[in-house]
């Protein structure tokens, strides 16, 4: 049967034809689908876990097991994982483990474009590239297999184009009898190989060398490297998603495709460079390939063509190349003339009847310095919140702070990160705080869903990724029991509270910490409070306050103010959710209040 | 059909444009092509634009399509339409639903909405082809604003019937089982009807 399937839903699929049993990951874009696709096979276990590193440890203890294992992540997720993934190398394992990366080229939700094949390299790891659905699925068992074959992790590397790309796929069936095999074996006592302490490591360093260098050999015979010979004045080496862009932008060339970009078949590319007149690297982000060939002595070009930044399409390819002469003038596409006369721009806002909002309205009237962090409250960084001044990665935000301060910040800092956070990787930077013992003011907005990503479980929600009943972790006595003696939860929605707690905190000499609870206004259970407000016209005289609570429902009237003739507000009913913000703000009464509403409804 | 059909979809979270080019792919399987997708939603649940490709063809490469080499643009927004002209190739087939999502920049900040005649002068500098429809004023008649991505589609699919696409054929019934698959039962028959609505306002206007 052929089905169109995304990146992500051909490698949940892969990995369950694969007879994987075991899967992890912390959710991050483009890689989140993968988990979500995989936790609904039958017969699989798949858990969000808290963080990165976390879930590759969870694979690596399930693969130790005897039970094919995957863990899953966006490309800076391998980063907090790396200390696992480089320990998982240095064992190898008892059942297959595959660790997916997701790379983002061009950004399109990251904080960087890093090129993770590096990874690969660094880890003495075989790296496998899909260039499209059915590898993607295709590689994923593949990975499995080498897994095996040469006791190691295998790094499957996805790019956001692979991921989000649907393509058809061949579907396949389930090999169960692993799974059979591992139910009656017993976990391994090889300390030799599994306690890596510097004697044991020290053994065990050779081991990996050596088998890099036996992938390497296999690499020549991996069937999805593959040589397609065409006219010989050009050869084309080239893997994932610019295999597709050199396809259709270079019909006639020789090709070589390589489904395993490290390690790379020596004797194949010699053979393949022997064969064309001029070798040259399509690959996006960075010359991975290229600097390798060229170490081989083989004469190549790649990054002196192409881009290093970024994400390539057909048109960048094509000009590219014109550009340096592979293809003719003629070949140049231009781009049309058209004027199309100024355009608003369409910035990602937080969401009416966001619990985040009021927290940032009072952050940007206290005019404090905020370190931020990773997820739906960066966007507090827009105006006319503009109350985010540092963001770099998951649960930096508390101990930049900290760091702040010791570093003689002469303000008060205060430090703005979300509950998947907090539990990702903010918990030790706020023990950090109260160890050191700085002022800082955290604020964990507390919306009980990993939101940015799209609504997945975490260990504040109640439920796990298979829909099970899990224990709630409430935040505030977690944050006492690290020591910190001045907490408060508040509902987020109430603007004045928050306020005072943080002018009340921020004359404090010790940490602190506000908690803004509220569940995501789109959580179904969210969606049915929903009651939208309304501007009593004949109160409000265009003072625009309730505009700087940046709230996508206050739209701008058409009826202007008699007096200052300034345009009133008005509430959009379809968008708003009345959670009462900008209620708040108004200065004259001119926003009603739920309450009010729900007399008007009742018809009293 | 030996050439690759280029298309793209131009919006704004919400408005149902991932449903829409879901179905416009799963048709051209359906029909016998080979067919890609690909999504470039960002962070397009906060409100941000949405744009997706999708390509038919005997054989497809590339999920994504270069600037200036789009062959049809279906855009659900009027400000989206106007971000993605320099998509089009001169002489591309559009349909623009006339509809406004006026972004926080223009409804609390100082910019400004493009208006009807900046939008129709734009798309005349590109392509003599573009067909405007009130997809808002249909799906209202309707009873239910979900479904304007659905009249998109049929009107779609009846201008693809108007032109020769180097011998593509794809019937009405291929595309209702498309949507049909992908839309919950008990909205089965309004979107069938959206559908049908959408090919009537390209059919025989009013």
């Amino acid at each position: 049967m052929i089905k169109l399937l995304s990146g992500n839903e051909a490698v949940a699929r892969g990995a369950w034809e694969a007879g994987a049993a075991v899967a992890s990951a912390y959710p991050g874009t483009p890689s989140t689908e993968i988990l979500e696709n995989f936790a609904r096979f039958p017969n699989v276990y798949a858990e969000w876990a808290t963080n990165e590193k976390v879930a590759v440890d969870v694979a690596v203890g399930a693969a130790y097991a005897g039970r094919r294992a995957f863990s899953t992540m966006k490309h800076v997720g391998l980063n907090v994982a790396a200390d696992s993934f480089m320990y998982a190398s240095m064992t190898g394992i008892e059942a297959g483990l595959v660790i997916v990366s997701a790379d983002d080229p061009a950004m399109h939700s990251s904080q960087n474009e890093q090129d993770n094949r590096t990874f690969a390299k660094f880890g003495r790891v075989p790296c496998l590239e899909p260039c499209d659905s059915q590898q993607a699925k295709d590689l994923m068992i593949a990975a499995f297999e080498l897994s095996e074959r040469f006791d190691t992790p295998v790094l499957l590397r996805l790019t956001t184009r692979v991921c989000h790309s649907m393509s058809a796929v061949e579907l396949g069936e389930r090999s169960e009898p692993l799974l059979e095999a591992a139910q009656t074996r017993k976990f391994p006592r090889n300390t030799a190989k599994y306690v890596m302490v510097p004697g044991n490591a020290f053994k065990r360093h050779p081991v990996i060398e050596q088998r890099i260098r036996d992938v390497a050999e296999f690499a020549e015979t991996f069937p999805f490297n593959r040589i397609e010979a065409g006219d010989s004045s050009l050869g084309i080496i080239t893997a994932g998603i610019s295999y597709q862009y050199v396809k259709e932008i270079f019909p006639n060339a020789s090709v070589l495709q390589l489904g395993m970009t490290w390690p790379l078949p020596e004797r194949m590319i010699r053979q393949f460079a022997d064969s064309v007149e001029r070798v040259i690297v399509v690959e996006e982000l960075d010359p991975f390939i290229e600097e390798a060939v060229r170490l081989m002595g083989i004469p190549v070009e790649g990054k002196s063509i192409f881009p290093l930044i970024g994400e390539f399409d057909p048109r960048v390819v094509r000009e590219s190349a014109v550009q340096a002469g592979l293809l003719p003038e003629t070949a140049h596409v231009p781009l049309p003339e058209v004027s199309v006369g100024s355009l608003p721009t369409r910035p990602p806002v937080l969401c009416p009847g966001c619990p985040h909002r009021g927290a940032f309205y009072v952050l940007n009237k206290l005019k404090v310095p905020v370190n931020g962090d990773i997820g739906c409250y960066t966007l507090g960084l827009i105006t006319p919140l503009n109350a985010i001044h540092t963001c770099g990665c998951m649960g930096a935000g508390i101990a930049v702070a900290h760091g702040a301060i010791k570093g003689g910040s002469s303000e008060r800092h205060v430090a703005v990160i979300g509950d998947s956070t907090f539990f990702h990787t903010g918990i030790p930077a706020l023990i950090n705080t109260v160890y050191n013992q700085t002022p800082v003011v955290t604020i964990i907005m507390d919306n009980r869903i990993t939101g940015m990503t799209g609504h997945q479980e975490n260990p504040g929600t109640g439920q796990t990724l298979q829909g099970k009943a899990a224990p709630v972790i409430e935040i505030e006595p977690l944050v006492r029991a690290l020591g910190v003696k001045h907490v408060r939860t508040v509902q987020a929605f109430e603007i004045e509270q928050i306020e005072t707690t943080l002018k009340e905190y921020l004359k404090l000499d010790e940490p602190s910490v506000l908690i803004t609870l509220e569940p995501c206004a789109l959580l179904p259970e969210g969606r049915k409070r929903w009651l939208p407000l309304e501007v009593i016209a004949d109160q409000c005289n265009g003072c625009t306050l309730c505009f700087r609570v940046g709230c996508p429902a206050i739209l701008k009237s058409e009826e202007l103010d008699e007096h200052y003739q300034r345009p009133k507000a008005v509430i959009d009913a379809g968008m708003c959710t009345g959670c009462e913000v900008c209620a708040q703000v108004c200065p004259r009464d001119a926003i009603s209040f739920r309450e009010q509403r729900n007399t008007q409804e009742v018809g009293l | 059909m030996k050439k690759t059909i280029n298309i793209l979809l131009a919006g704004v979270g919400g408005q149902g444009t991932i449903l829409a080019s879901d179905v416009i792919a799963n048709v051209g399987l359906a029909a016998g092509y080979q067919a890609k997708q690909a999504e470039v939603h960002g962070m397009s649940q906060r409100g941000g634009s949405v744009t997706s490709f999708v390509r038919w063809g005997e054989v497809v490469y590339s999920p994504l399509v270069g600037a200036g080499e789009v062959d049809i643009l279906l855009a659900f927004e009027k400000a989206e339409a106007l971000r993605n002209l320099n998509q089009l190739r001169p002489g591309a087939l559009a349909l623009v639903n006339l509809e406004a999502i006026e972004p926080v920049t223009v409804t609390s900040g100082g910019q400004t909405y493009p208006d009807d005649a900046q939008l129709r002068i734009a798309f005349a500098q590109i392509t003599p082809d573009v067909v405007y429809i009130d997809g808002p004023g249909i799906a209202a008649k309707l009873g239910n604003p979900k479904v304007i991505n659905v009249v998109l589609l049929g009107a779609m699919s009846a201008l693809l019937e108007k032109q020769d696409w180097d011998g593509l054929e794809v019937s009405a019934e291929t595309w209702l089982q498309a949507i049909t698959e992908r839309v919950p039962p008990k909205f089965v028959e309004l979107n069938r009807q959206a559908f049908l609505a959408g090919r009537q306002a390209v059919l025989s206007p009013a």
